[in-house]
């Protein structure tokens, strides 16, 4: 979305920091400067969308716990890998939102799904807040209250129970016969075995068996 | 000799699809006299289930922490991933009392429980702190000395800095450069060497990090590079298996061979292409291997 502000606007400036770093592309509107092709779409964010406990009950999840000590300096998008190319993940605005208590708009935003893991920003940054795991505490959330979670990730998890290998195996969810004949004429050591009962106690007790029965999928997200 | 006996983590990718990893890696280090345990169990280290639930995550690493604990042994992973999931959950159970307690209370249910002793390693940790450079200095026997490459060690082995204590810099890594350098291989510097590959993001998005791999590329051809080191099966898969389609993508042609570092290491202890799966790779390293005197 795009706020375009007339430059006799801009006293109200500072204001509009805040808006930028919540994902508002704002433009300066010079004389000929707003296309007509686009629309004047001003964003607001209402006082009934932001949950005032929600960065409260964020700093209990274990990685997330530094958020409220974030001062925006942006070093982690600076330096994120991800943010390079893609024109939605910015990983201070989810940092931002957090604190400000979106957690609608945080958890329906795709953009979550884009973090690599490289844990750059865990180490740049100055406060000490662990921006990957605020994104991971996240993620835990939307497949957790929005019962949505990546396809692959279905995949994986459904494997791990039933073979204790993270692959994509296809319907049987076996190792392939092939690739065990091929190990053996190498005469590489025979793989070590799952235990399957206990695997699946595990994903009884960590309410993961719930959640794969409950979730729904998305395949793709935009970047 | 015997005092270099470490459990073997092979992780779920390495023996599926890069079997060159694991048969090189295997060769290399038998001659540096590292003794291999089998897991005796064994299921996934928990990295691709981190973001679904961090609990699960940290129990599927737990148990397999216990079963090296059990045998007395320490881990050795051959994969970034294992490396990094196994040993930040080895490190926050130690200091998180609270989340001791709750993963203790599920690994209760499988007879099970995590006690902090043993230690996580990856390969080339091993081999700098444990194997040691001397060591692989005598093993050298015919020195790469016209070869002319370029590394890629990944994040995981080097960050979060909280809980990686092998005293490599994230920002500027030296130890796989240093091992490189044993071989008698040149190892040249590229710009942003230390980026991630982008591979965890591939199973939701292909755009990102195809970019950021054809940039990697790009920075490794312009030093003229004649193959890329990794040590991760992870950033193998994106250079090196998604190397053709990269160029598809993008219509450029990199045809940049990339090698495991066992397999670099292994041709210098006088190991032959054959013995290291070279074939496997899917750049094939022709050009480079004809330069073997």
């Amino acid at each position: 979305m795009i706020f375009y502000v007339k430059p006799k606007s801009l006293f109200n400036y500072h204001t509009l920091i805040q808006f930028s770093v919540i994902g508002v592309k704002i433009t300066l509107m010079g004389t000929n400067e707003m296309s007509e092709k686009e629309e004047y779409v001003p964003i607001v964010i209402k006082a009934e969308e932001l949950d005032p406990k929600f960065k409260y009950e964020m700093s209990k999840i274990p990685g997330a716990e530094n958020l409220m000590v974030c001062y925006q300096c942006g070093t982690c998008t600076a330096d994120c890998p991800i943010s390079r190319f893609s024109e939605f993940y910015r990983p201070r605005k989810i940092a931002r939102m957090v604190q400000l208590g979106l957690k609608d708009r945080l958890l329906s935003d795709d953009a979550l799904w884009l973090c690599s893991t490289c844990f750059t920003c865990v180490d740049h940054c100055p406060q000490g807040v662990e921006i990957a795991g605020i994104v991971r505490a996240l993620r835990n959330l939307v497949v957790k209250e929005r019962q949505m979670m990546p396809l692959v990730s279905k995949e994986l998890a459904t494997s791990i129970l039933k073979s204790g290998y993270a692959l994509i195996l296809g319907a049987t969810y076996e190792f392939p016969k092939s690739k065990l004949k091929k190990r053996e004429m190498l005469s590489l050591p025979s793989l070590p075995k799952p235990n399957l009962p206990d695997l699946k106690k595990i994903f009884k007790v960590t309410g993961t068996s719930e959640l794969l029965e409950k979730t729904k999928v998305f395949e793709r997200v935009e970047s | 000799m015997s005092e270099l006996r470490f459990l073997i983590f092979l992780g779920c990718i390495t023996p599926y699809r890069l079997s060159s990893y694991e048969i090189s890696a295997r060769k290399v280090l038998g001659k540096l006299g590292v003794e291999l345990v089998e897991m005796p169990e064994f299921n996934c280290c928990g990295f691709p289930m981190d973001l679904i639930n961090h609990d699960l995550m940290l129990t599927l690493a737990a148990r397999n922490l216990c079963i090296a604990e059990k045998q007395g042994l320490d881990i050795l992973t051959l994969c970034n991933g294992c490396f990094s999931v196994l040993n930040e959950t080895n490190k926050i159970l130690e200091e998180d009392k609270k989340l001791n307690e709750k993963i203790n209370g599920y690994l209760k249910e499988i007879g099970m429980e995590f006690k902090g002793t043993t230690n996580v390693k990856h390969l080339v940790h091993v081999l700098v702190e444990d194997v040691g450079i001397e060591r692989i200095k005598d093993c050298v026997k015919k020195p790469l000395t016209n070869f002319r490459v370029a590394q890629h060690g990944g994040c995981h082995i080097v960050r979060p800095v909280k809980y990686v204590d092998h005293g490599d810099d994230p920002e500027n890594p030296t130890m796989l450069k240093n091992l490189i350098r044993l071989t008698g291989a040149e190892c040249l510097d590229y710009m942003d060497e230390a980026e991630c590959c982008g591979n965890p993001v591939i199973g939701v998005n292909e755009a990102v990090p195809f970019q950021m791999a054809k940039e990697k590329l790009e920075h490794i051809r312009s030093v003229k590079a004649q193959a890329l080191i990794t040590v991760c099966p992870y950033c193998h898969i994106m250079y090196d298996l998604n190397q053709p389609r990269i160029e598809r993508t993008f219509n450029e042609k990199f045809g940049i061979p990339v090698l495991h570092y066992t397999q670099l290491l292994g041709l210098a202890m006088g190991f032959t292409a054959e013995e290291l799966a070279m074939k496997e790779l899917r750049v094939k390293p022709t050009e480079l291997l004809s330069q073997i005197q």
